[in-house]
């Protein structure tokens, strides 16, 4: 100990310091409380004020295919390279579009905003490129991108699509509040068969009356009844489609593909329109 | 005290197995990271295999780099720092052996199942949720052990370091838990607790505190034991270590928000990790200068002292990034910064300059005493700083540059108002800096395999007999 200490007698402007380091337990619960503090703060409240995810029309669940598309996009690290969160500057709007909106994300455990761009953002991807740029920009980037840095994504149109886990993962977010139904998890199998239309269309119209009209908002326990949108409002349309050019089976690319063309199209944002405030808290709900 | 006396009353053994682990993940943990370096300069490199693409990879280094080296690291140098400072055997040894032993465990499956794809996506915290447990178990044990230590100290007042340790092991207890909390559907998959704004502020509250926490707060409290001992002097201000220990484990906890400026976050949680980011520098500072200025009287050692040298300079790159954090953290720095290299380089700068020259000074340190022997080659400790170093200033100053002209590419807008370059152009224009970032890596692996063939070179001497004992005199 120092020349200083001595002198001070362990008394720092009135506080007596030497007290605190000479007791184990006072010291451990200063050190415990003092910590946790910024954490509540700052974390907290979100979860309980209204505004911090003003609710705009549009956003939906994601169907079982693109659902196993986002665990790929998961599993390769895809939100390391690639961000999913436009900030509102002006070079962000002419390059990727309308920034991010909170409810946007609002459905997506965990959240992948990402926090660097090595690659592009890619909010804004649904329907940007057509699925044939997917396919040969997974296959060989830098064949359609020749500055590109990106690995060659070639095992996944190789690979059939794995859904031994999908019902599993549509009743975790279930339990989490995302509005999947009995009859959702149920049919999981028939609507990625045909939504990757890999079923002649037979059940497409079953897939889209179950996931196009989903609107923002809970399903409570023991409350099977799914929140869906009036008829006035228009919805954008599911894809449906053989994504990766191959309606014979469904790959990991078909899952991916059908993810990556639905990004950031579910709001239809107007010209004009301050997304903070007019539509502040105004769902357009049955 | 004698080293013999030493010998008898601590626990070096698991200690020793703490450092030479370390230096391990410290060569395989930056062999990982040139290797990826090098796969941004020169994609081939991921050469069409899933297990080491890019996506795959990165946290692998992450997690080997953070928690195989550094938490070997602040395992050792904790348990060597709280016998020497209480005078104590560590309590419940097995307890600690367990801890030792399962974190060892967690980061060998951590190595098996990230390249296989199993992750629960969210930075610093890829791990699935089983690993989580592992790791969980052995921070428990660790403490336990650590507390149980101080319990049983022979003097009255808990020395500074120590503090810094504890609040490390607290802090890190709640982040991690909070964060890692998740519903599996399997071994292979979780789904976090929360979404979208609620997970990024949840993850930046983890990701920023793990650095604030871990690779912060714990190598400080090092600092405090190693710096003033290597030395031989004392810490310079004790009223200083008080103001700044509060403060900044008040503090910190504050600014992981910085890290969703413009977000959708709501902007009064932003605002206020803006606001306190910039207050972090006052408690940074307070350390950085507590350290450095305990070498007034002992300057000249850094002529003759490559170890000194390394705490020093690990001192100095601490109060650099101190400085340029909160820059970072304010809004009209970060509206530039975010997305870039930059952050890249700002990491890399704690990493490499902060984190690593203090515990390789720490661990070169610990070596000598433990073992009771000088280096088996003292020139090779030189040559490990001057490598070392030179890697770290390479690195640094590639991300600097690739960073600040990304962040300006972007928002360029000519004369009609239409941006300036494509995204592709802006990745063209990084090949350079990827290829020297990558060079700067490759020197701080080189860096490490000099340290791990000289540790080893000197223990084999020890066991020989044939080697230099430790000159106190010479130390002092």
């Amino acid at each position: 100990m120092s020349e200083e200490y001595k002198k001070g007698k362990g008394m720092i402007r009135g506080i007596p310091h030497d007290t605190i380091e000479q007791s184990l337990p006072i010291l451990a619960v200063f050190v415990a409380i003092l910590v946790a503090v910024g954490g509540i703060v700052e974390i907290v409240p979100a979860f309980y004020l209204d505004d911090s995810e003003p609710a705009v029309e549009g956003v939906r669940p994601l169907t079982p295919l693109e659902l196993e598309g986002f665990a790929i996009y998961r599993r390769e690290g895809c939100f390391l390279c690639h961000s999913q969160m436009i900030r509102p500057f002006r070079d962000e709007k002419e390059r990727y579009g309308h920034f991010s909106l909170a409810v946007e994300s609002g459905y997506d455990h965990n959240f992948v905003w990402g926090s660097k761009r090595t690659g592009p953002d890619v909010a804004r991807l649904g329907e940007k490129y057509t699925d044939a740029w997917h396919v040969q920009h997974m296959r060989k980037p830098r064949s359609v991108v020749p500055e590109s840095v990106m690995p060659n994504y070639v095992w996944l149109e190789e690979t059939v699509l794995d859904t031994s886990r999908t019902a599993k993962r549509m009743q975790v977010l279930k339990s989490m509040n995302v509005p999947y139904s009995n009859d959702d998890i149920a049919n999981f199998a028939v609507d990625i068969k045909a939504q990757a239309a890999v079923d002649d269309g037979d059940g497409e119209d079953d897939l889209r009356a179950r996931y196009e009209r989903k609107a923002w908002g809970s399903v409570n326990e023991g409350d099977d009844t799914i929140v869906t949108w009036t008829d006035s409002f228009e919805p954008t349309e599911l894809n449906v489609r053989a994504f990766d050019g191959d309606a014979s089976d469904v790959t990991e690319l078909d899952a991916l593909i059908a993810y990556l063309q639905q990004l950031g199209t579910h709001v239809h944002f107007e010209e004009g329109v301050d997304y903070y405030h007019d539509k502040f808290g105004q769902p357009y709900r049955k | 005290m004698s080293s013999v006396a030493e010998k008898e009353q601590y626990n070096y053994d698991i200690v020793k197995f703490c450092v030479i682990t370390g230096i391990i993940m410290g060569v395989i943990g930056t062999a990982i990271g040139t290797y990826i370096a090098l796969e941004l300069a020169f994609p081939w490199l991921n050469a069409d295999i899933a297990e080491i693409s890019f996506g795959r990879l990165r946290p692998v280094h992450t997690n080997t780099v953070i928690f195989g080296f550094g938490g070997f690291l602040l395992y050792g140098a904790g348990l060597y720092m709280v016998q020497h400072t209480s005078h104590a055997r560590i309590r419940f040894e097995k307890l600690a052996w367990a801890a030792v032993a399962l974190w060892l465990v967690a980061i060998l499956c951590i190595w098996v199942t990230l390249p296989m794809g199993m992750t629960q996506s969210k930075e610093y915290h890829e791990p699935e949720w089983w690993i989580d447990l592992i790791m969980a178990t052995s921070w428990i044990f660790m403490t336990i052990t650590f507390l149980g230590t101080i319990a049983a100290r022979k003097m009255s007042h808990i020395y500074v370091g120590n503090w810094f340790f504890m609040t490390m092991l607290f802090m890190v207890t709640y982040i991690f838990v909070f964060n890692g909390m998740c519903i599996p559907v399997d071994f292979t998959f979780s789904y976090s607790a929360y979404s979208g704004i609620h997970d990024a502020m949840t993850q930046w509250w983890w990701g920023h505190n793990a650095v604030g926490f871990f690779l912060t707060a714990g190598f400080i409290g090092v600092m405090y034991y190693f710096v003033p001992k290597h030395a031989n002097r004392p810490i310079y201000s004790y009223r200083l270590s008080i103001l700044h220990f509060w403060s900044l484990t008040f503090l910190y906890v504050w600014v992981g928000a910085h890290h969703l400026h413009y977000t959708a976050i709501p902007d009064w949680t932003l605002s206020l990790g803006a606001g306190m980011s910039i207050a972090l520098i006052f408690p940074s500072w307070g350390g950085m200068i507590n350290g450095m200025m305990t070498m007034s009287g002992a300057w000249d050692k850094l002529r003759t002292d490559p170890v000194m040298r390394f705490m020093v300079v690990a001192l100095a790159f601490y109060g650099m990034s101190t400085f340029e954090g909160p820059l970072m953290g304010t809004k009209s720095v970060n509206a530039l910064s975010h997305y870039t290299d930059w952050t890249i380089g700002h990491v890399h700068s704690g990493a490499l300059g902060w984190n690593a020259m203090i515990a390789i000074g720490a661990m070169y340190h610990m070596i000598t005493r433990m073992w009771n022997t000088e280096m088996w080659s003292a020139k090779l400790v030189n040559m490990h700083f001057w490598v070392h170093l030179t890697g770290a200033v390479l690195y640094i100053t590639a991300m600097w540059g690739s960073g600040v002209l990304q962040g300006l590419m972007w928002r360029a807008f000519d004369e009609y108002g239409n941006l300036v370059y494509t995204f592709a152009d802006s990745v063209a224009a990084m090949h350079p800096f990827y290829a020297l970032r990558a060079l700067g890596g490759f020197l701080v692996f080189c860096g490490f395999c000099i340290m791990l063939f000289n540790t080893l070179k000197t223990v084999g001497a020890v066991k020989a007999g044939t080697n230099e004992p430790f000159d106190v005199a010479k130390a002092a």
